[in-house]
């Protein structure tokens, strides 16, 4: 209105100074309407590095995720503007980028992260600038930053229910076996308290506990290093511990050790039926890269299975695959994608932040995050999820097992999982 | 001063740089307004002030590299053991302002534990702390070094070993129950000396320090260059046995230069972690190390000033590239490295030298067996 108003005044005035005044507004337009129609928001995962093969279909959801909303209208009539940067799978360089971000971008929100180490190294840079960050991948919880929304599962979205339905089938017996790293070593922790919880005697969960001087357990269950391949004597532990026909495996391995440990699995005769293994970091999207022929009768447990028959999940999928096809984004792949729970949790997340947005009709992070404080409804993919005050949401949680060709077939389903961080000594 | 600087430029070149690093550019952050063009933000200094630890790191490996041709793949090893040293200390810092509000560290709240262990007690002194981010560096490179040089382990092997060190020390800092927090290692600071970890002044004189800092190690290599030490050490980068022969006792030599060399990348750590907000593991990989060796390759191997250079201009292009080119800048970094090293092969200090080269002899100079005769 402003423009006009000036541009109607300036029609009164000398022609040359007209000419000028026009001029200038004409090279001034652009910057103006940059300004005003747009709103940058960051994606921060891992492009290169250990992590990317993981993290860049993050990208690449968010940034159809974003393609959507635009052509739709935007968030409060504003363009959302990517802004893409490389983590590299090295933490310093996190932080870095996240203040970059936050400092010199000025970004509304931020969606991005998928270690537990890479979210720790950002969550100082977020609380000092007051940012906004929306977590994804399952995670350990024991974390509840004012500046960080968990999109993720928590322990009680994924390994909780997981062991529930292993409860409710039978098994009396648990091994836990993971990478050793904070995710692993925390979630069988919990595990173990609500293992004994339930009944379950301490010889009956495997993998060995350690105590410190005073007897406090501070580690339960088996752990190997980062792309360990040698399973050969856990797995003939296992099957020591399998012999009485009533044990499951609880696996926290994580990325390529899972070849060499379902392969020495299926190399020492144990089936899915002798002893199933639910493994908590395998997902449709890691089948890419890992053969599923080894796995199959194992279970998985997300918030989100490709395999799910809901109108909204096939729109979603439909609507992904066709965004593929015509997108120009560097390095994509078009071929054989699939969506799965942390795509979908990213996916949740920047629909979220519109909604709560919309409903504080502010940018602003303090308003927003009030927002979505206040409970955000939103029907996803996965089915339907709410934001609590916590900065965890409310969603569904499926337990699925592992099929030929890498996708999930859906054997129970547990309906509105409230998220809940702190578990270490609820049970 | 003339027996530190090996001629005027030099002196002028120091004055000046000392001046914009230590003076304009904190004066810059501090004064003029945000929106001020000369206004230099506080992520611009806190990039900078991880800038000087990288360049201080890469001056601590030329040192032995450049200077004594002991190609160490292990500076970051010492780099990241003075930055956990630093890190312990602004652990305990934390108090009970962690996620679980106890005055033990999180990721020892949540592994169970009930008490501090022994080894962490001391670390709640600033000075203690200080100290040990000389010390332990200082002795891990004084037993290896002694181990090594001793056994006369030269070249190549000395490079493969210091390799498989620190490799070795990243699998044991990554066990969660080694009590240096595994994986995630050390992070969330809140304090340092009672300041606000975060505060823009707090940032801005940690930069200062380790501007100051860089330049005591500027001094210092000048110094030992031009002592009776400093020939020696060159003489055994040039030949060793002759200098043995002539009755030089070179495993004291190079223990000595290894042991300083380790302290001054500890100090380095110690000055980059609450910069950064985080040490873990990752630090040591072997892979760090080799960014190193790429900095003071790319600056210019066996000068002063190269691996500042060198370690400056890599992460501005780092820093820059991975948000202007995030999908494709890892192969933009490759093309410029095998550019430098084919072509310059005397890094960026040296380039007008190699155009002279060029010039005299054209592309003899760029012979392959004179480059790797360069490197091992």
């Amino acid at each position: 209105m402003n423009i006009t108003m000036s541009v109607l005044k300036l029609t009164k005035q000398s022609s040359f100074i007209k000419k000028f005044l026009l001029a200038s507004l004409f090279f001034a337009f652009p910057f103006m309407a940059s300004a005003s129609d747009k709103v940058k928001v960051g994606i921060l995962h891992s492009l290169s590095g250990t992590m990317a093969i993981s993290e860049t279909s993050l990208r690449d959801v968010l940034l159809f995720t974003f393609d959507e909303i635009n052509k739709n209208g935007g968030v409060l009539g504003k363009q959302i503007e990517p802004v893409v940067v490389d983590g590299a799978s090295n933490w310093p360089l996190f932080a870095e980028k996240a203040e970059q971000l936050l400092a010199q971008d000025k970004v509304a929100a931020t969606f991005g992260c998928w270690t537990s180490v890479s979210r720790k190294s950002v969550l100082p840079v977020y609380e000092k600038y007051n940012g906004l960050l929306f977590y994804p991948v399952q995670y350990e919880g024991e974390e509840m930053s004012p500046n960080i929304f968990y999109t993720a599962e928590a322990v009680n979205q994924q390994a909780i229910p997981a062991v529930d339905f292993l409860l409710d089938e039978g098994y009396k017996k648990f091994y836990l076996l993971g990478t050793d790293y904070v995710y692993p070593q925390t979630t069988n922790l919990v595990l173990l308290e609500y293992l004994l919880s339930k009944g379950i005697s301490i010889e009956n969960i495997g993998g060995g506990l350690r105590k410190d001087s005073d007897g406090n357990v501070i580690s339960a269950g088996k752990y190997t290093p980062f792309s360990h391949t040698d399973y050969q004597q856990i797995v003939s532990e296992i099957k020591k511990f399998a012999a009485s026909g009533d044990a499951c495996v609880i696996n926290t391995v994580n990325g390529d050790s899972n070849v060499s440990l379902f392969k020495e699995i299926a190399a020492s005769g144990l089936t899915a039926d002798d002893c199933p293994i639910v493994s908590y970091s395998l997902s449709e999207d890691e089948f890419r890269s890992l053969p599923a022929k080894d796995l199959v009768g194992h279970l998985g447990c997300w918030t989100y299975f490709m395999s799910l028959d809901t109108p909204e999940n096939e729109k979603f999928m439909s609507d992904f695959q066709a965004w593929l096809k015509t997108a120009e984004v560097p390095g994509l792949v078009k071929e054989g994608r699939v969506t799965c729970s942390p795509m979908v949790l990213s996916y949740n997340g920047v629909y979220l932040w519109k909604k709560a947005v919309e409903k504080a009709g502010s940018f602003d992070v303090d308003k927003v995050t009030a927002a979505l404080k206040d409970g955000i409804i939103h029907e996803g993919p996965g089915g339907r999820v709410i934001s609590q005050r916590n900065h965890h949401l409310t969603k569904n949680v499926y337990i699925g097992e592992i099929l030929e060709d890498g996708q999930f077939s859906i054997l129970k389903s547990y309906n509105n999982v409230h998220g809940e961080p702190f578990l270490k000594g609820k049970f | 001063m003339l027996t530190l600087f090996d001629n005027k430029k030099e002196i002028i070149g120091f004055i000046i740089t000392f001046v914009i690093l230590i003076f304009l550019i904190p004066f810059l952050n501090a004064y003029p307004s945000e929106e001020s063009l000369f206004h230099v933000s506080n992520f611009k200094i806190s990039l900078w002030g991880k800038y000087i630890c990288y360049a201080v790191l890469a001056m601590s490996l030329n040192l032995l590299w450049g200077y004594t041709g002991l190609l160490c793949l292990c500076q970051s090893l010492f780099f990241a053991i003075g930055g956990y040293m630093m890190g312990m200390y602004l652990m305990l810092m934390i108090g009970d302002r962690g996620a679980y509000k106890s005055i033990l560290p999180d990721f020892m709240v949540f592994l169970g534990y009930q008490d501090l262990p022994m080894h962490w007690k001391p670390f709640y002194s600033f000075w203690f702390a200080s100290g040990a981010v000389l010390w332990v560096p200082g002795l891990v490179a004084l037993v290896f070094g002694f181990l090594a040089f001793r056994s006369r382990i030269k070249g190549v092997y000395f490079s493969i070993l210091t390799q498989a060190l620190t490799y070795a020390a990243c699998l044991l800092f990554f066990r969660n129950d080694f009590t240096f927090g595994g994986n995630n290692g050390f992070t969330d600071f809140k304090e340092i000396l009672g300041a606000d970890i975060n505060h823009a002044l707090t940032q801005r004189t940690l930069y200062i320090v380790s501007c100051l800092f860089m330049v005591l190690v500027y001094l210092l290599i000048s110094w030992i260059l031009n002592t009776k030490f400093g020939k020696v050490q060159q003489a055994i980068r040039d030949s060793e046995s002759r200098v043995r022969f002539s009755g030089y006792s070179t495993t004291h030599y190079k223990l000595i230069l290894f042991v300083v060399s380790a302290m001054i990348a500890g100090v380095a750590g110690a000055l980059y972690v609450p910069q950064v907000g985080i040490i873990n593991p990752d630090e040591m990989a072997p892979a760090k190390s080799l960014d190193v060796v790429v900095w003071v390759a790319v600056g210019g191997r066996g000068t002063k000033y190269g691996p500042i250079i060198g370690a400056i201009v890599v992460n501005m292009l780092k820093s820059y590239t991975t948000q202007a080119f995030p999908e494709s800048w890892l192969i933009i970094l490759g093309f410029i490295f095998v550019f430098v090293v084919l072509l310059m092969p005397d890094g960026i200090v040296g380039l007008p030298n190699t155009i002279k080269k060029w010039r005299q002899n054209g592309f003899q100079s760029l012979r392959f067996k004179n480059l790797i005769k360069r490197f091992i």
